[in-house]
């Protein structure tokens, strides 16, 4: 080896032994799975940047969770199932107590994992809908709402404006041709049964940049309603081509993964009155944005660029992880310990219960529904609001406060789906 | 006449207007293949680069400022001023031919006469370059593109077709920004071809095509030519990107357009101008009508991505050159 070699080596292992010898910091890890470049950058960038900022207000404010400091450790996953299984299996080691995989490709990968290693997997408003079986999906939470209370509240919302009657009405469905996309059909076809409405199904392929046909189609047939299970480019490229063909752009609610800026933008004015369904609050006026600005943005310390605050995808982020951190403080009362383990988290997120007080109390009023979890319901009860997009304010406004989904009709889809993965897993049904 | 006969009509103009925005893209692969025998991966992020580049110089968007903004602590975004579209037209083309010129210095100077799949592996890394280098540039987030081009359907013509049917049928829809980029592509097409069979660099861009060996031996310079075919590449790349940008945003999926090229490259050939106008609007009509009339009423619609493949698959069966390709004769 050249003398130049191996002095460099021994510079480097040098270097490097400081941090070797360093233990283990006794911390709270929180890993993000974000996905900051690839096709859906934009979306991605501001869920992470509001997951991690909360967790830095709790350390900067609050001192951490129980006197234990939070650590979040980001990986990028680029929206790609591989890497964010590999994501997965290199952060677990760091003592992980809970995992959001941001999507529902990775999380269906999870799903074994998880069950297998004993960490929990919070997949809110995303992922296997059938998890809110607790008594299956022991590890798996999708807490406060899933796809199919998306569609429900799609239909509520359509039966609010119609008086309760919605029958003869036509509804088509414009979904992204994946299994996200079709998530919802299931729950439309029976929902259509009970109202008496027609369903039109349209599916997009991936990416969604080219969709005449299904908006000739729509221009043609004349739905009375219009919804979209979308994601990335093709939600914008469709409320473009609804402006387009002048459909009313009222008629037409996406799901909240088809209902933030990024969707809107793009079209400009022409996406006034466009609604989605939603299930936490909109905008940056909530006190806990004085509390974000005080600790953390004015200390230099926010995360990314820093002009996130107060889009949808941010506020979503920020909301899962005080969910995370709410379920922490759950687990550390339950147990009576500050250093929690993933099981005593999965302990914490099954006792969680969010009242409207705790959110007031959390700076957060009327930004998310209350709801109770059990062994039972990880699900919690499906309380999901509409939200409207103004183009001249640049902004959206929540129309009502967060309802009900149908539960007869959701409940047996779920216990229909968990049964099947059960007994295809030879999962026993048990509450621990 | 009947509503179905009518639609089926709008379907079919629908699909032609399509088959040109395909065709915007392809061209760009034709441009690049024809002369330097490199299938260019890039194309596709070349669209994103250019429209990202376009909309960053139109909104005076300060370039790096994510990064400037982390290594300094400091909070800039914006130069604070708009730039006029044709100003920031022009500027674009001059960072796309400066980019031409890198790309020449940096990797094809260096690969000279080696295998196509190293050329075209060298594309590959150039893509995923630029994919990070125009985000760390202009920022990842969606952009609106506004060059003035105005989307929708054209009243005119739906009015003016709507006596054609009965009280369910509003006239013909066509899309405004479609019928502009027919024009548009129109004209591109009609210089291009007269560029190169009209100029003397045309010429030479010809020679290098038909022969590099013969073409340098008779003093064509095959770096300056590359130079040129690479930038009249990213003056398409910016076209397309401007088209499809104003349709759904700037954003990383620009990109993918990449995509919708490849069946109209397999039928048109990779090394005709023609070809690519004529292989996107048979691909563009193929995938809609089949759509209308097959995919939506009988396999449940989403047809057109993979029906583009099939339809271009059945064509090389009877001309593996494509349409409008050479024909390789080797003599054993």
């Amino acid at each position: 080896m050249k003398l130049k070699t191996l002095t460099a080596m021994t510079l480097i292992a040098a270097m490097g032994a400081p941090f070797a010898a360093t233990p283990a910091l006794a911390d709270l890890v929180f890993p993000s799975l974000s996905y900051r470049t690839g096709p859906y950058a934009a979306n991605g960038i501001p869920f992470a940047d509001g997951y991690e900022d909360y967790f830095k207000l709790i350390n900067a404010r609050d001192g951490g969770i129980g006197g234990e400091k939070a650590r979040v450790i980001e990986c990028e996953t680029g929206y790609n199932t591989e890497k964010g299984v590999e994501c997965y299996e290199s952060t677990k080691g760091e003592g992980a107590l809970v995992y959001q995989p941001l999507s529902t490709g990775i999380t269906y990968q999870l799903i074994p994992k998880s069950a297998a290693d004993g960490i929990p997997l919070h997949t809110m408003g995303y992922g296997r809908t059938s998890a809110a079986n607790g008594k299956v999906f022991n590890t798996v939470f999708n807490y406060p709402a899933n796809y199919w209370n998306g569609a429900s509240a799609v239909v509520n919302h359509l039966l609010d404006i119609n008086d309760g009657d919605i029958k003869g009405k036509t509804l088509a469905l414009v979904y992204h041709n994946s299994a996200y996309g079709k998530e919802p059909i299931r729950t439309l076809e029976e929902l259509s049964k009970k109202h008496g409405f027609e369903l039109t199904l349209l599916p997009v392929d991936h990416p969604g940049q080219e969709q005449k046909s299904q908006w000739l189609q729509i221009r043609r047939e004349k739905p009375d309603y219009v919804t979209m299970w979308g994601w990335g480019v093709m939600n914008a490229t469709a409320i473009q081509e609804a402006a387009n063909i002048r459909y009313p752009m009222e008629n037409f609610i996406g799901v909240w993964w088809s209902g933030s800026e990024n969707d809107v933008r793009p079209v400009g004015a022409k996406a006034n009155g466009y609604k989605a369904v939603n299930f936490h609050g909109v905008g940056d006026d909530y006190p806990v944005y004085d509390d974000l600005k005080k600790h953390v943005y004015d200390a230099g310390d926010a995360t990314g660029a820093g002009d996130q605050h107060g889009t949808v995808l941010y506020n979503r982020g920020m909301y899962a992880a005080m969910l995370a951190v709410e379920a922490a403080k759950k687990a550390q009362e339950i147990h009576d310990v500050a250093d929690i383990t993933p099981a005593m988290m999965r302990d914490g997120m099954e006792a969680l219960e969010i009242t409207e007080e705790k959110m007031e109390e959390l700076g957060l009023p009327n930004f998310g529904p209350s709801f109770k979890v059990s062994c039972e319901n990880h699900g919690g009860p499906g309380l999901v609001t509409v939200n409207q997009w103004d183009a001249k304010a640049d902004s959206w406004e929540q129309l009502g406060e967060y309802s009900e989904s149908d539960m007869d009709v959701i409940g047996a889809l779920i216990d229909e789906d968990s049964a099947a993965y059960a007994k295809e897993n030879e999962v026993e049904e048990a509450c621990s | 006449m009947s509503a179905d006969f009518l639609f089926g009509v709008e379907v079919l103009l629908n699909g032609l207007m399509a088959g040109v925005m395909y065709s915007l893209v392809a061209l760009g692969f034709v441009l690049i293949f024809k002369a330097s025998g490199i299938f260019n991966y890039a194309q596709g992020v070349m669209a994103l680069f250019a429209a990202q580049t376009l909309v960053g110089i139109q909104t005076g968007l300060i370039p790096f400022s994510h990064l400037i903004n982390a290594m300094l602590g400091t909070k800039i975004h914006h130069f604070g001023w708009n730039v006029p579209t044709f100003i920031a037209i022009l500027i674009t083309i001059g960072i796309m031919v400066l980019f031409a010129i890198i790309v020449e210095k940096l990797i094809l100077k260096h690969l000279v006469n080696q295998e196509p799949i190293i050329l075209f592996m060298a594309t590959i890394g150039l893509a995923y370059f630029l994919e990070g280098f125009g985000d760390l540039m202009w920022g990842a987030e969606i952009k609106k593109l506004d060059v003035g081009i105005p989307q929708g359907g054209n009243l005119w013509i739906e009015e003016s077709t709507a006596f054609l049917g009965g009280d369910d049928f509003y006239g013909f829809y066509l899309d405004t920004l479609d019928i502009y980029a027919t024009v548009i592509a129109v004209i591109l097409v009609a210089s291009l071809i007269l560029f190169s069979q009209y100029t003397k660099t045309g010429r030479a861009l010809r020679a290098v095509a038909d022969d590099h060996q013969a073409a340098l031996s008779v003093g064509i310079s095959l770096r300056t030519i590359w130079v040129i075919v690479w930038s009249i590449a990213g003056f398409v790349a910016l076209v397309a990107g401007v088209m499809w940008g104003a349709k759904s945003g700037v954003q990383f999926s620009l990109s993918l357009i990449a995509l919708k090229a490849l069946p109209v490259l397999m039928l048109g050939g990779f090394t005709s101008i023609p070809g690519a106008i004529i292989g996107g609007l048979i691909i563009g009509v193929g995938e809609k009508l089949f759509e209308f009339l097959i995919g939506a009423p009988f396999l449940g619609g989403a047809t057109e991505n993979w029906f583009a493949y099939m339809l271009a698959l059945v064509f090389l069966i009877f001309r593996p050159q494509g349409l409008f390709g050479e024909k390789i004769i080797e003599r054993v």
